[in-house]
């Protein structure tokens, strides 16, 4: 069965390309894919009839119980039968139906063949939850075959609707199969049907079940979406609404019919259900004028009454169920095909238009009479037999008043179907004397019949032109319509295929018989064909009396009020809950988390028995500190002095981490928190100088309330957590490993870049991806900045030169300008020389001569060129040692950053540029490179990834090196944090720098910002404060400017 | 040998804790970004002693030899926090690159509403739809009239085709 279905999904994925190659014809090759399925079934029918049908299993995630399980009994068999053989059909009709220039043929007869597959799938699986995928995808190629003409409206909302009801439908089944099978145990069908589980959850469940079968297969009160689904092209109609996809629903009422047919709530609904739809489709099917319309309110009807007999829970009523089920298929899809036909004959489907179509086309004409003969009961066809059985089992059967009821139903139904099914064959091939007789068209005419436009209600009926279809359009209705005669016929084999179905039922066996004698049921019968002869032929009276009657609001209407209501309740929901505002989404995930853990807390853990006030005195000392200044820090008004107290809180922090006994952690806490105020400085001179004013009322109290919740939460958390134990610390073996594995003393730096590499490679991504945002949010137009070299620098070049007042310029002239000189003459002198002589090995910086004079300040020049070679220095030495001792990779690298910060801050961005030529992606990505290669070498040298080897190396004079190629990992975490720290000081640093330069995106606001540039705070000192008058008014021209 | 057993909590720290959080939510649901930034910030060092105080007692630093394993702290949530304390750099980075570009974009550095989620909100408090689709608006019609108006792009050239055709 998987082969077959591999087949459908194979002929579906080529259709498109092979309709490109050979047109119209593809869909002859594409019939093959069900024809080989209803092939397939025909030659295991002895082995179904035995009840030995074929059995497939294929472990699919064997974790979750799920499978692929597929078996073949007398019901899948019975619907194979019909799914291939219909579909075969229609796949040949659409050969002819369609234009070779209709649009999108490619898409509709890949969609087709993958629906017929679902369809397969869905009367094979033995899975119930198969049984749902299979389920939901008929209903998505359904919607893509109703919305085929995707350029119409009408198209589309039929699309829409009959998808949104059946994906409704479905997903209540799918509560009901998962109720089901957690209640038996097991998804498998057949087992859970050989032991099917009781009880109430059980009943919920298998009333989900019926949800989904009757949205499905079109019952009241959503029987609505298959009228409208006659947007779809007619071959579509024939196969989904008819044969295939409406029968899923029957389908799975008689798949459980066996096993819950006896439960009441089963009983109310399929028969109430039922019953209601059996008579409201039949009476809205006798004031249709569109035959398409006729059949699918007939639909509605027949689908009603299949669905009282396959549920209504007896072995005579199950055989007939089935026996009608096969009758129906057949001769509902031959009248579908009968009015493609039709309806591509003469350009209409509305039947006060069509006169003549039967002598102008008499074959087709045979076959929607043969057809229509079976749907209406009369002898010898099929659907008289099964419509025979149906009323013996009913009226043979027990049932009170409820059988009572059901069988006047059925009998009322019926002389419906009478009535449209007259109604249909006289609206599309008698000849009317109220249509003047049309021209017939001959093949070989040529001419263009005038198609039919809308009909004109009032005046007299404008005949249709008539031209003749080619016979492969007429064929496969005559076939499935001679078919019906043919089971007919033979009865007695109907009823012994069918009969291992029926006898899961109790009760008396029914019987297929064409003739039985003169019986109770066959004068019903005559009485049925008579009332329903009586209301076709006083047809004018029963439509101007169904007119007449006050109309009832249209389920349609009642639908698309309900949706509008939907909408309007999904937009008050998103309304409420999409603040579209920050502080509120964290304000609700912080609630939450106060109420999950905080709630969890309380009611699960208790206080320790036990606490310390500290460790260590000190501690008080730096908490007291870092509280402080954490609470001066929130109530700053003016940035940079936020910024500092956070440093201070930061560095408090280190210091706690210090007492605590991780002396690495107060390492990188320390360097960490000077980095952070470098970079909060570089880019707070660009901000305003204050937080916004905001109006604060009780906005503040809340934030301030949810701070207290979560805080006590946390510092609860903090209380109960170290009590929490109950297994040994994991971390209890690492110092023995450490030493012993991973070659070194500092258990903190092995954990880092062996025992937890993993979680190390990971950071050292996200720092990477840090990296990149930044400099991505900066340097808008490309990756990467150039490389600021002292040598390219414009002659004359002053960086940081905007901004304040030079109060020292006259100091700094040159001594031929023409002020005069200063007594000592010794700063002009110096700024002189420095300038002019180009000679770098005068200066102390490479690039100081780029500077403004008046951001320059020699003795932080002469610190940094003694401090940055001995910080280098210290950084390696931290990152070799850091195996042994407090150090590696992060505080070297860290320590490495502050070298280059202080480089920039002595000598601006050209300095930096001297200081490191390279570009920071290079670091970045060669330190991840390293880092990872370290655990690929490991995995080729026969080791696991990331696993260290240890290496003692003895050098001659040095001594014997104990080299651990862990080392290499961390020589590739100190390269990445080298290249984040270049990044920030390129991105928030230099490149500003250059654009402020530049006047890019400067507001003029150079004076409203913290300060002019990160000289003005590190270098030569904040100088004069902003001229606000002056800010305003560049401010207001920058606006302008914009605008 | 084990490590330090003992489990009960450090008050001093549990406090510090508490404070630190306390600021850091205050902070976090503020407007700027940069009181945003600090928050976070807090709230990191918070959770970074939380780690510390979750491993147990205080301690002698985690080398080897220098002590008796015994009298170490843990060294598992050193190791957890100290990346901890890098990413956050790598993240404070981050945001202030964020709090740039507003700045550069909006000349501040505010959170804003998302307009669109105030539209949809004023729009549903008068029940008015936020878009139409001409596909949903109410029509006269039912879509089984419309669908009786519908056609079928059929062969409509006999003449062409080489299949027979019906003849009566």
């Amino acid at each position: 069965m998987l082969l077959l279905l591999a087949v459908h999904l194979a002929a579906a994925v080529v259709a498109p390309v092979l309709v490109r190659w050979i047109g119209r014809k593809a869909f002859w090759v594409l019939a093959l894919a069900p024809a080989s399925a209803t092939v397939w079934a025909l030659t295991q029918t002895a082995a179904v009839q035995a009840g030995e049908g074929p059995v497939e299993v294929v472990r699919w995630i064997p974790s979750l119980g799920l499978e692929l399980a597929f078996r073949l009994d007398t019901l899948g068999w019975l619907m194979t039968l019909l799914v291939g053989g219909v579909g075969a059909l229609v796949l040949v009709y659409c050969s002819a139906y369609f234009s070779p220039k209709a649009t999108g043929l490619g898409r509709f007869s890949g969609v087709l063949t993958a629906f017929a597959g679902a369809m397969l799938g869905l009367v094979t699986a033995d899975d119930l939850l198969l049984v749902f995928v299979f389920w939901e995808l008929t209903t998505v190629f359904s919607y893509l075959l109703i919305g085929h003409y995707n350029d119409r409206k009408a198209s589309r909302r039929a699309a829409m609707q009959a998808i949104v009801l059946t994906t409704a439908g479905g997903l209540t089944m799918l509560v009901g199969i998962i109720l089901l099978g957690e209640a038996a145990g097991t998804y498998r069908l057949s087992a859970v049907l050989a032991d099917p589980p009781q009880g109430t959850t059980v009943t919920a469940g298998v009333v989900c079940l019926l949800v989904g079968a009757v949205t499905k297969s079109a019952m009241i009160p959503l029987h609505f979406w298959l009228p409208a689904a006659m947007a779809a092209p007619t071959p579509v109609s024939a196969y989904l609404h008819a044969a295939a996809m409406v029968k899923a629903g029957i389908y799975l009422i008689a798949r459980f019919a066996p096993a819950y047919a006896d439960l009441t709530a089963w009983q109310v609904v399929v028969l109430t259900l039922g019953c209601g739809s059996l008579l409201v489709g039949g009476y809205r099917a006798l004031r249709q004028h569109d035959l398409k319309l006729v059949l699918a309110f007939g639909t509605v009807s027949q689908l009603g009454l299949l669905v009282v007999l396959v549920g209504f829970g007896t072995r005579a009523t199950a055989l007939a169920g089935l026996a009608m089920l096969g009758a129906h298929a057949m001769f509902k899809a031959a009248l579908f095909l009968v009015v493609g036909v039709v309806d591509a004959a003469t350009g209409t489907r509305e039947l006060r238009r069509l006169s003549g179509v039967g002598r102008a086309l008499p074959i087709t004409a045979l076959a929607g009479g043969l057809a229509t003969a079976s749907m209406i009961g009369l002898p010898p066809f099929a659907g008289y037999v099964a419509k025979e059985a149906a009323l013996e089992a009913i009226a043979h059967h027990e049932g009170g008043l409820s059988g009572q009821v059901v069988y006047w139903a059925v009998v009322v139904g019926s002389a419906l179907t009478v009535a449209y099914g007259l109604r249909f064959f006289w609206g599309a091939f008698a000849t009317k004397s109220s249509v003047a007789h049309p021209p017939v068209h001959d093949a070989g005419s040529g001419a263009a019949p005038d198609r039919a436009t809308a009909p004109d209600r009032d005046g007299p009926a404008v005949p249709a032109t008539i031209t003749r279809p080619s016979l492969v359009l007429v064929y496969p209705s005559l076939v499935l319509a001679v078919l019906g005669l043919a089971a007919a016929v033979l009865p007695g084999l109907g009823e012994h295929l069918l009969s291992p179905y029926a006898d899961g039922f109790a009760g008396e066996p029914g019987h297929l018989v064409l003739w039985a004698g003169v019986t109770p049921t066959l004068l019903t019968t005559l009485g049925i064909v008579a009332a329903g002869a009586g209301l076709f032929a006083a047809r004018g009276p029963v439509e101007r009396l169904q007119a007449s009657v006050p109309p009832v609001p249209e389920a349609d209407h009642l639908y698309r009020r309900l949706m509008r209501k939907l909408d309007d309740l999904a937009a008050d929901v998103t309304a409420l809950t999409q603040r579209g505002s920050l502080p509120v989404y964290l304000g609700g995930i912080l609630l939450v988390f106060v109420g999950a853990v905080g709630g969890a807390m309380l009611t699960v853990t208790s206080l320790p028995e036990s606490t310390r006030a500290w460790d260590h005195p000190a501690q008080a000392l730096f908490g007291v500190l870092v509280v402080v200044s954490a609470i001066l820090t929130a109530r700053a008004r003016r940035r940079l002095k936020a910024v500092i107290l956070l440093g201070v809180s930061g560095y408090g922090v280190a210091a706690l981490f210090l007492l605590h006994g991780a002396p690495d952690l107060a390492l990188t806490q320390v360097l960490t928190e000077t980095v952070t105020l470098v970079v909060f400085v570089l880019v707070l001179r660009r901000l305003p100088a204050y937080f916004s004013d905001r109006p604060l009322a009780a906005s503040r109290w809340v934030r301030l309330g949810i701070g207290l919740a979560v805080g006590l939460t946390v510092g609860g958390l903090a209380l109960v957590v170290p009590g929490a134990r109950v297994h040994v610390p994991v971390s209890d073996l690492f110092a023995a490993e450490a030493y012993e594995f991973g070659g070194g003393k500092n258990i903190v730096n092995v954990t880092l870049v062996d025992v937890r590499a993993w979680d190390t490679m990971g950071e050292i991504s996200v720092l990477l991806v840090a990296a990149t945002g930044v400099a991505s949010l900066v340097f808008l137009q490309k990756r990467s900045g150039a490389i600021f070299r002292a040598d390219e620098a414009n002659e004359g070049r002053q960086v940081w030169a905007i901004g304040g007042q030079d109060a020292a310029a006259a100091l700094r002239q040159p001594a031929h300008a023409p002020l005069p000189p200063t007594p000592s003459g010794a700063y002009p002198g110096l700024a002189h020389g420095v300038r002019r002589t180009g000679e770098r090995s005068k200066e102390w910086l490479r690039a100081g001569r780029t500077l403004a004079p008046r951001r320059r300040s020699v003795i932080f020049e002469v610190t940094t060129r003694l401090l940055f070679h001995t910080m280098i220095v210290y950084s390696a030495y931290l990152l070799f040692s850091g195996h042994n001792a407090p150090g590696g990779g992060f505080a070297a690298g860290l320590v490495t950053g502050v070298a280059l910060v202080v480089r920039y801050l002595a000598g601006g961005r050209y300095e930096l540029g001297e200081a490191a030529p390279v570009q920071p992606g290079l670091l970045l990505g060669s330190g991840l490179f390293l880092s990872a290669g370290v655990g690929l070498v490991a995995l080729l040298a026969g080791g696991s990834v990331l696993q260290s080897w240890i290496v003692d190396i003895h050098v001659p004079v040095i001594g014997t090196i104990h080299l651990v190629t862990s080392l290499f990992f961390d020589v590739g975490v100190y390269l990445v944090v080298v290249g984040l720290v270049l990044d920030i000081l390129r991105t928030l640093g230099a490149e500003i720098d250059r654009q402020a330069e530049a006047g890019e995106h400067t507001g003029g606001s150079e004076d409203h910002t913290q300060a002019g540039s990160a000289g003005q705070v590190f270098g030569a000192g904040a100088q004069g404060t902003a001229d606000t008058d002056g800010m305003i008014r560049t401010a207001e021209a920058d606006l302008e400017v914009q605008r | 040998m084990p490590l330090n057993p003992d489990t009960s909590p450090n008050l001093t720290l549990v406090l510090v804790i508490t404070a630190l959080v306390t600021v850091g939510v205050y902070l976090l649901l503020e407007r700027s970004l940069s009181r945003v930034l600090i928050g976070v910030i807090l709230l990191g060092n918070a959770a970074n002693l939380l780690f510390l105080v979750a491993g147990g007692a205080a301690g002698r630093p985690p080398l080897v030899g220098s002590a008796e394993p015994s009298e170490m702290s843990d060294p598992l949530p050193q190791a957890m926090a100290l990346t901890a304390i890098v990413i956050t750099l790598a993240m404070t980075a981050f945001l202030l690159a964020m709090a740039y570009r507003s700045w550069q974009l909006h000349r501040h550095d505010e959170v804003q509403d998302d307009v669109e989620d105030r539209r949809i909100a004023r729009l549903a408090a008068r029940d008015e739809r936020a878009t139409t689709d001409a596909d949903t608006e109410d029509t006269r019609s039912t879509l089984d009239e419309e669908a009786a108006e519908t056609r079928d792009e059929t062969d409509d050239a006999p003449s062409e085709r080489t299949t027979p055709v019906e003849v009566p």
